[in-house]
């Protein structure tokens, strides 16, 4: 089976300031894969990467099958994207967003229709259709960018710090639509500070200084340094590194 | 008091390290000066001209070549009949006829005031008055050098018609409308984006928890604008009178109080602006619509008061810088002093009282 | 008493931001103020900090009442609001200085008092705030905060967006703070960062769901707890969702945290899930953390 993401000493420079230094890994089709990191640790350079927006300097990537220097175009059409800052328009409607995402990855009229009416039944949200997203608790825009992000069909679904502030009860809601994604064969990668939602992801690893500093199962990366949460592991990695002064 | 310079301090280092605000704040002045002031004088090269010579004598074939030659002016067309004027003024493009009566030589000569008439088309009135001025200045040499400077007041009298635009009243007039604009944009727009980015930085929470009085953030950060301001008001003066030899006839200390007065006018305006809004954008918006514009439109700097329906005119009074416009030309153009802009002066002494008390009562103790 | 809420209600248009709150912080008490984004953390902060009026209630603050005695009160109050609140054009010195000036103080006399946190920032005392890290951030507008010597402390989410590393260095200061006899007042999303301070309140919605020790809020949860793993966790959970014992399932990480209305006979469940097909099944009682607390109490009051 062809992997959802492929990388190999994937490295980004800006000037003399290595942001990415040769990151390796794979993401499997349908996991959860955490990319876990403190600001500034490379995560969103790399991602960027990934997602088709900046060229590597050095190194091989391919996502979705295509490959990151030839098939940009190609990679953004086949992944969806949610960050927690921005993905919706709070000025429209929950009904209008939809149809505008769907409009800006070419879906048809009728597949429109269908999929907005798909994605109001599925979230519950049918009776607010009409409502600007403004109006809207903060759990709820989360799980309706969540869906947004997927209107397309994408294979790999990028999200970027998906789940701060909101609830506890909320929370797990989301992640339980991760779950439901990743069940379909969604590709899910998370990009995160938040070592707490790092525990849900089927695999992680933690960026420091632009490398990966430890990857695996949460379950196995605890075991194997004999900490009781990723958290501490977190802190042991990347405590005392210039990212942090 | 410490304090307060503190403040004072910590808002120039805003300012100073910002430089490409600051770049602008001086650059504009200059850039408006140097624009407004040449593209009037631009105009002044061979200006179109039209002249109808009702006599064809030696004195008036002297002046009209005299005209022609300056340098300034370029004859489009000869006119063998007054009826052709308007044919001149519409598709010749002429910019200024000089009309000269029959007889001319004869009552030179006779010392009986003979008239000379200048027809400018004033649909751009400072290139208008300027070609007026211009054209004047020359017939006035003439006269002299046959004549000899003693004999004033002069002989031949030259009586301006403007055309399609009869209001018009002084030249330089940009000078005025330019520090005004200047000084509005600087104080108010400056003064209200400063205090409302300390509100979207979240810096007022803590300078409202403070001990600080409101006064004192207040004063603080419009103290800069105000030296911000007055030295604008210096590069655009030094700019008029050096590269435009503009005169200053009044006082100089006059201007420079009266244009003190203005700042703390604007900067009342852009305290009132920045309490009632949350964002820099909103600050900057309102700045343009509520004051720049009227600044621009209804001081009178580009359209005539006199002109303007009543209603305009009746708003235009609540436009400090209809004040100022009026103080400032007084002053430069014609020497006013007290005296003559009291009234104005007052006015505006009037509306920056109300606006300051105004703005220290909006000014917010709390977040709401 | 150092802080002192009494049913304090505050309303923005339709939305009820805080609905008859009520608690006490003590003197020197490190005392958090928990809950998600919306709950009314900030809005209660800022009525704390003289800079919103309640609708409805009364607070004191060092015996001083916000509302009618904001002037006095003012000095005697470190506050560090949600964002970053800093000059970012000037240099960490600048700031400091600054706000030490507009407080009446110097840097000198209290530099005792912030020694701690600001010795870890001062070899970069000259360079802008703006390009300080998150954690340098935090350690300077910390040292803002406290350089005017004030009796209590209040920070408004000064966790938030920052790394694992960062936070915990913030908490340890902040501990160490307290030592000196100062009473701070932390809000944060954080449901993890309970266990750092001495009380806490869980605050929802604009109500207060709960006010104790984390300790004694943990000892408080009274249903049967398991902790449920499988090779599938979301077909675990499903499941659990339909077993009839069940009050919540809810994922934590890896596992599944199931709460029960009743005690389950042994083996029940095990037998249950493994007639559903489930695989590398691992079940254990499990003590509750503040989040499931929270949950529990948020639970109860939907019902």
């Amino acid at each position: 089976m062809e992997q959802a993401i492929w990388a190999e000493n994937l490295t980004k420079k800006f000037g003399s300031f290595t942001a990415v230094d040769a990151i390796s890994f794979t993401v499997g089709q349908g996991e959860i894969f955490g990319f876990l990191g403190a600001n500034g640790a490379g995560k969103t350079t790399a991602m960027r990467m990934l997602s088709g927006l900046s060229f590597p300097t050095s190194g091989k990537a391919r996502v979705a099958g295509f490959d990151v220097y030839k098939q940009p175009e190609l990679i953004k059409r086949h992944i969806g994207y949610m960050s927690q800052k921005f993905s919706l328009y709070e000025d429209l409607t929950v009904q209008e967003n939809i149809r505008f995402y769907g409009g800006i990855y070419g879906l048809s009229g009728a597949e429109i229709r269908s999929k907005t009416e798909q994605l109001l039944q599925e979230l519950d949200l049918e009776w607010i259709a009409k409502s600007q997203v403004q109006s809207l608790p903060l759990g709820w825009k989360q799980k309706l960018a969540f869906s947004v992000a997927q209107v397309h069909n994408p294979s790999i679904v990028f999200l970027d710090e998906p789940t701060g502030g909101v609830d506890p009860i909320t929370r797990r809601q989301f992640w339980e639509m991760i779950y439901r994604a990743a069940d379909r064969g969604v590709t899910v990668f998370v990009t995160t500070h938040y070592m707490d939602e790092a525990e849900y992801c089927d695999r992680i690893s933690i960026m420091v200084d632009g490398r990966i500093a430890a990857m695996g199962s949460p379950g196995e990366l605890k075991r194997d340094n004999n900490v009781p949460s990723i958290n501490e592991l977190f802190v042991r990695l990347a405590r005392h590194t210039s990212s942090n002064m | 008091m410490k304090t307060f310079w503190a403040f004072v301090k910590k808002e120039t280092i805003h300012i100073l390290r910002d430089p490409r605000t600051l770049i602008i704040l001086i650059g504009m002045p200059i850039a408006q000066v140097v624009l407004f002031g040449f593209a009037i004088t631009n105009e002044l090269n061979d200006a179109r001209i039209a002249i109808f010579d009702g006599s064809k004598d030696p004195v008036t074939i002297e002046i009209a070549d005299r005209l022609t030659s300056s340098g300034f002016f370029q004859l489009a067309v000869e006119l063998k009949d007054e009826s052709q004027l308007e044919q001149a003024f519409r598709h010749d493009r002429v910019k200024l006829a000089v009309v000269f009566p029959p007889e001319f030589q004869d009552h030179f000569f006779r010392e009986d005031s003979p008239q000379i008439q200048l027809i400018a088309d004033a649909t751009d009135p400072n290139t208008a008055t300027t070609l007026v001025a211009y054209a004047s200045a020359i017939i006035r040499q003439y006269e002299q050098e046959k004549k000899g400077s003693a004999t004033l007041p002069y002989a031949i009298q030259t009586e301006v018609r403007m055309r399609y635009n009869q209001e018009l009243k002084s030249v330089f007039l940009f000078v005025p409308g330019v520090i005004t604009i200047i000084l509005m944009l600087v104080s108010a727009m400056m003064t209200s984006i400063a205090l409302t980015r300390e509100k979207e930085l979240g810096t007022m929470e803590i300078l409202l928890v403070s001990p600080l009085k409101p006064a004192v953030i207040v004063m603080g950060k419009v103290i800069p604008y105000i030296a911000l301001g007055l030295a604008n008001v210096a590069i655009i003066l030094v700019l008029a009178t050096t590269v435009f030899h503009m005169p200053i006839r009044g006082s100089l200390p006059l201007l420079i109080a009266e244009s003190l007065l203005f700042i703390l006018t604007s900067l009342a305006l852009g305290i009132m602006i920045s309490s009632r809004v949350q964002t820099q954008q909103v600050a900057l918006m309102i700045s343009l619509m509520a004051l720049m514009l009227p600044t621009i439109l209804l001081s009178g700097f580009i359209f005539p008061i006199e002109n303007m329906p009543w209603l305009l005119r009746a708003i235009s009074h609540i436009v400090p810088a209809r004040w100022f416009i009026v103080i400032v030309k007084g002053v430069m153009l014609k020497g006013a002093g007290m005296a003559v802009i009291w009234k104005e002066t007052l006015v505006l002494v009037f509306m920056t009282l109300v606006l300051i008390g105004g703005s220290v009562r909006s000014f917010k103790l709390r977040l709401e | 008493m150092s802080i002192y809420i009494n049913h304090i209600s505050k309303s923005y248009g339709p939305v009820k931001a805080l609905d008859d709150i009520s608690f006490e912080v003590s003197k020197g008490e490190l005392f958090g103020l928990i809950g998600p984004d919306g709950a009314g953390k900030t809005t209660l902060i800022r009525i704390l900090t003289t800079l919103l009026v309640p609708d409805a209630g009364t607070a004191r603050v060092l015996d001083l009442d916000p509302v009618k005695e904001f002037r006095k009160l003012r000095p005697h109050i470190g506050y560090m609001p949600g964002r970053f609140s800093l000059y970012q054009d000037l240099t960490v010195l600048e700031n400091l200085n600054f706000f030490a000036t507009i407080f009446g103080t110097t840097i000198e006399k209290n530099y005792h008092l912030i020694a701690d946190i600001y010795s870890q920032i001062e070899p970069f005392k000259n360079r802008r705030a703006g390009q300080l890290s998150g954690g340098m951030k935090q350690k300077l507008a910390l040292s803002c905060a406290m350089v005017h010597e004030p009796e209590v402390l209040i920070l408004d989410e000064p966790t938030t967006g920052v790394d694992a590393v960062s936070r915990k260095e913030f908490w340890e200061m902040l501990a160490r703070l307290k030592e000196r006899g100062i009473t701070i007042l932390v809000s944060t999303p954080y449901m993890d960062e309970a266990s750092l301070c001495d009380r806490v309140a869980l605050i929802q919605n604009g109500h207060i769901l709960q006010v104790d020790s984390p300790a004694s809020i943990v000892e408080s949860y009274d249903r049967p707890l398991l902790g449920v793993r499988a090779q599938n966790t979301l077909r675990l959970l499903e499941d659990l969702r339909h077993y009839p014992l069940t009050h919540t399932a809810f994922p934590f990480g890896d596992s599944v945290h199931l709460a029960l209305t009743g005690e389950q006979t042994d083996g029940e469940l095990l037998d249950y899930l493994q007639k559903k097909g489930h695989t590398e099944l691992a079940i254990e009682p499990i003590a509750a953390n503040i989040e499931d607390c929270f949950m529990e109490l948020m639970t109860e009051k939907i019902a």
